[in-house]
């Protein structure tokens, strides 16, 4: 997202003089679009900012907007329009996009709230080597030596059914601990949305805190993955 | 009529079409020759080798078929393989195709193509199959074309894309908006609205492979995953079906033909006709007289056949599979599978369809119902109508389509950062932050790829562009922002800015294997200073050659059975006619001459009735020249050809789409197996 401080969207219509909401990407009385002030992804659907929300709604929200927004409506417009349509319809798409996935809307939120979360899409770093959660130390060790084993079997074309069997138990393992992190995100998040300046800042910090936690397993899991399907070809 | 007609074009690798929305439905417009494919072969006419540049003519189509044989050094077909496509790109392309591309290529620079003694874009090319179908448009119209939607198969790069909307200018069209191709048929199936739930469109064309997963709702049409393969397609199959012929000649007969590029086009043109008759037929014959004089004679079984070809079949399961896992659904929840492309006609394929999607184990059927051959045209057309506003059954349809590729950016270590994902919903947009490594540094280098690969290398180079006129900083103190975004036609569009200073960064996007907007300008085929008077003269030809139609189909009627039961009075009517045109066809009168054929096409609708009648059973009523001899086309009879397009007001809807009638067509009458 970007930091800038511009200001928000005018307070008039451009084409009927109307009066606009702070954050409106069509005019109330007109329907004319808007051109785009700084606003984020939940103003974009009218919504407070909460980790729960209605993805059935939401959806239905945004085949309503698309209607309006989309550039497929703009063919006839002035290119002024059709530039103000495209911008408010990718500004749309992203913002459904990002709210209806409950992972990529709890790290929007955060982020939003100022945390710094571990950005593995952003470009920048691509923090390669992350630390394993302390507790899970030795059985990611243990892991670790099992998945560099089957791939030396798998390279000689050996088969160990007894390490194949091991992983895919220890598959079983960290995906119930990812389906854990998922749930405590999931009650963390009510937390936050239920409570107080004070309870937010604690369940935020916990929600970040998860989300590494949950980047880790699974990539872990993926690593696995990999690993088992190569020996089931 | 709205004054401004906007048309939906699939440009095709084999054909091409160009469809029109006519009221509520779509139309597929037929050529000069009453064709509705225009096969996308391109010859340049011989001239004098003095002649001027502006004295080059080209044909299209059928037309063009003949000189693939007779002097294939001046023709091109499959152009659409190397659209938006580098050297490195397109090696193997080379080893089967007879491309012949200019020596002094540069890795970097656009293809050029040798015709006789010129050289072609791949996008010049393109352009000259759009305009004969945009002056078929013009024909059927009588009037000028300017706007138009294009098909591209879903999985085209941003390359691709823009080489495909350049062609579209040169040729002198705006192009409203690239749609692709599986989501157009799904558009041309799905105008009723009341279709919900997710489907499948499974698109198998002369050179691509297309899959996408879309879930109907209320009349949004919402892609959720797409895959596939820009050059898999019925090519790959003709192109093994001529390999082995080719070692068998060599084998058998002791002849190598592989250097001779006349008797490859024949073989070519052979095994593709035994491919279409294997498609309903237990075996093919291949029959051919070698240049010694020898018969290279062969029998196909299906089975043979089927064997050999299901290895490039299979290549469309990975990528089906892959857009299954992408969507997060199972093949079981899937409601319906549209066909789409004229390699869908094979029977292989349809099995494997119906494996991959469990069709026939839940009681379903792949739909077929529109001539795959014309289905993604058709839903080009919808696709105009919904950007002209100018029906009420499109007014309520709206496509919400993906982007194909994930779009990345390079990052230290020539590793890729992903900012947009595959599938992402479009328009989409990104923003990336940048800064400067060296104190007092006023340009930043930004590589960005596509593609699903790891590492840059691997991935496709869109572009790379300097920021430019940063102001010099302290490093690491500017703070760039640059804003990608993916428009409606999944072309990227950048924009940049320093945020410290607030100053607009000149950007240049360079694109690596792309025209500059300087070159596509030089490239347009028509000057604009002369199109009025081009556009008269045209016309004037192309409505003779409309004339000359008509009068040999009358001429020719007279000798059939319906001739006998027309009246004296009808007679009369009939050879009046026939002598105004002929007279106001020797003038130089656009609109009298357009009369005259009006008029002898209004006497001759009894004429056409009664032979009508007489090929089908039931009557028939209110048909004209025009309709009653496509029917006989269809219905094989071998004496009427060439149905003049100006008669097309009178069709009702059970011949506009025909679905059933195009299904059952004896493959004898369906040329084309290839559509894309």
């Amino acid at each position: 997202m970007s930091t800038t401080s511009t200001t928000s969207g005018p307070a008039a219509c451009w084409a009927c003089g109307a009066t606009l909401g702070s954050f409106a990407l069509l005019c109330p009385a007109c329907g004319k679009v808007q051109p785009l002030g700084s606003i984020d992804y939940y103003q974009v659907f009218d919504l407070d900012r909460g980790f729960l929300l209605d993805t059935v709604s939401l959806e239905r929200e945004f085949h309503r907007l698309s209607r309006k927004l989309h550039p497929d409506r703009f063919a006839r417009a002035s290119a002024q329009e059709q530039e103000w349509s495209l911008t408010a319809t990718a500004l749309l798409n992203d913002a459904y996009r990002t709210l209806r996935d409950p992972i990529q809307r709890t790290e929007y939120l955060l982020k939003l709230c100022g945390l710094k979360i571990g950005e593995e899409n952003s470009g920048k770093s691509k923090s390669a080597d992350r630390q394993p959660p302390a507790d899970l130390l030795e059985e990611v060790f243990e892991l670790n030596m099992q998945l560099e084993e089957m791939r030396m079997n798998q390279k000689m074309g050996e088969d160990d059914p007894s390490l194949q069997a091991d992983l895919t138990a220890a598959r079983g393992k960290f995906e119930t601990l990812l389906a854990e992190v998922d749930s405590d995100l999931a009650s963390k998040g009510s937390e936050w949305d239920a409570g107080n300046a004070a309870t937010r800042e604690n369940a935020a910090n916990a929600m970040a805190a998860q989300l590494d936690r949950r980047r880790y397993l699974r990539n872990l899991v993926r690593d696995v993955n990999e690993v088992l399907s190569t020996a089931t070809d | 009529m709205p004054e401004e007609r906007i048309i939906g074009i699939d440009l095709g690798t084999t054909n091409s079409l160009v469809a029109y929305m006519e009221s509520d439905l779509p139309v597929v417009i037929p050529g000069v020759d009453g064709s509705n494919l225009v096969p996308s072969i391109v010859v340049l006419d011989p001239v004098a080798p003095d002649a001027p540049i502006s004295a080059r003519s080209v044909t299209v189509g059928n037309s063009a078929r003949r000189a693939l044989i007779e002097s294939p050094e001046r023709a091109i077909y499959s152009v659409k393989r190397l659209m938006g496509r580098g050297l490195a790109d397109v090696q193997e392309e080379l080893k089967l195709f007879p491309f012949r591309l200019a020596d002094d290529i540069q890795p970097g620079e656009v293809l050029r193509i040798r015709l006789g003694e010129m050289q072609f874009t791949p996008s010049e090319i393109s352009a000259y199959i759009l305009r004969q179908l945009k002056r078929n448009a013009e024909r059927y119209f009588g009037a000028e074309v300017k706007k138009a939607v294009i098909t591209v198969p879903a999985y085209f790069n941003d390359a691709q894309r823009q080489a495909t909307r350049d062609a579209g200018r040169m040729a002198g069209l705006d192009v409203l908006r690239l749609v692709n191709e599986p989501t157009a048929a799904a558009l041309a199936y799905g105008l009723d609205r009341a279709k919900e739930g997710i489907i499948a469109v499974y698109d198998l064309g002369g050179g691509t492979f297309d899959i996408s997963i879309l879930k109907l709702n209320d009349g949004i049409f919402e892609v959720i995953a797409t895959n596939g393969d820009t050059h898999l397609g019925g090519d790959d199959i003709d192109n093994l079906l001529l390999a082995v012929a080719l070692d068998e000649i060599r084998n058998e007969h002791g002849v190598d033909l592989r250097q001779q590029p006349d008797a490859i086009q024949a073989l070519r043109k052979a095994v593709i006709e035994a491919k279409i008759v294997l498609s309903t037929e237990p075996a093919a014959k291949l029959d051919i007289e070698l240049p010694n004089g020898d018969r290279y004679q062969r029998e196909v079984p299906r089975e043979v056949y089927e064997e050999l070809i299901q290895p490039v079949i299979e290549r469309t399961a990975g990528p089906t599979k892959q857009a299954l896992t992408d969507a997060g659904i199972t093949p079981d929840k899937i409601e319906e599978v549209v066909l789409v492309g004229g390699s869908t006609r094979i029977p292989a394929v349809r099995a494997l369809v119906d494996q991959l999607f469990q069709l026939s184990a839940r009681g379903k059927q792949p739909h077929t119902e529109l001539n795959p051959d014309e289905v993604v045209a058709l839903g080009a057309a919808v696709q105009a109508s919904i950007l002209a506003g100018s029906s009420t059954t499109t007014e309520e349809l709206l496509l919400l389509d993906v982007t194909p590729l994930s779009l990345g950016i390079e990052a230290l270590g020539g590793v890729v950062a992903r900012i947009i994902q595959r599938n992402s919903t479009i328009p989409a947009s990104a923003t990336e932050h940048f800064t400067t490594g060296v104190d007092g540094q006023t340009n930043v280098a930004i590589h960005v790829l596509q593609g699903e690969r790891e590492l840059a290398a691997d991935c496709r180079s869109l572009a790379r562009f300097d920021l430019k006129g940063i102001p010099p900083m302290q490093a690491g103190l500017p703070r760039i922002e640059v804003k990608f975004l993916i428009d409606a036609n999944g072309i990227l569009k950048v924009s940049a800015r320093e945020q410290r200073s607030g100053l607009e960064s000149q950007i240049e996007v360079k694109p690596t294997y792309g025209l500059t907007d300087e070159q596509v300008e030089t490239m347009i085929l028509d000057s604009f200073d002369y199109a009025e008077t081009d556009f008269e003269a045209r016309q004037l030809i192309e409505v003779r050659l409309e004339a000359d139609n008509i009068l040999d189909k009358v001429q020719k009627a007279e000798s059939s059975p319906a001739w006998r039961l027309l009246t004296a009075d009808e007679i009369a009517a009939i050879a009046a006619a026939v002598t105004e045109l002929t007279t106001t066809k020797a003038g130089n009168d656009l609109a009298q001459i357009r009369a005259s054929i009006t008029g002898l096409d209004h006497a001759t609708r009894n004429l056409a009735e009664k032979m009508m009648e007489a090929a089908v059973s039931g009557a028939m009523r209110g048909k004209t020249m025009q309709t009653a001899s496509d029917e006989l086309d269809r219905s094989g009879d071998p004496e009427i050809h060439a149905p003049h397009p100006f008669a097309k007001a009178e069709f009702d809807d059970s011949t506009k789409i025909n679905p059933t009638s195009e299904q059952q067509a004896e493959p004898g009458q369906n040329p084309e197996e290839d559509q894309k």
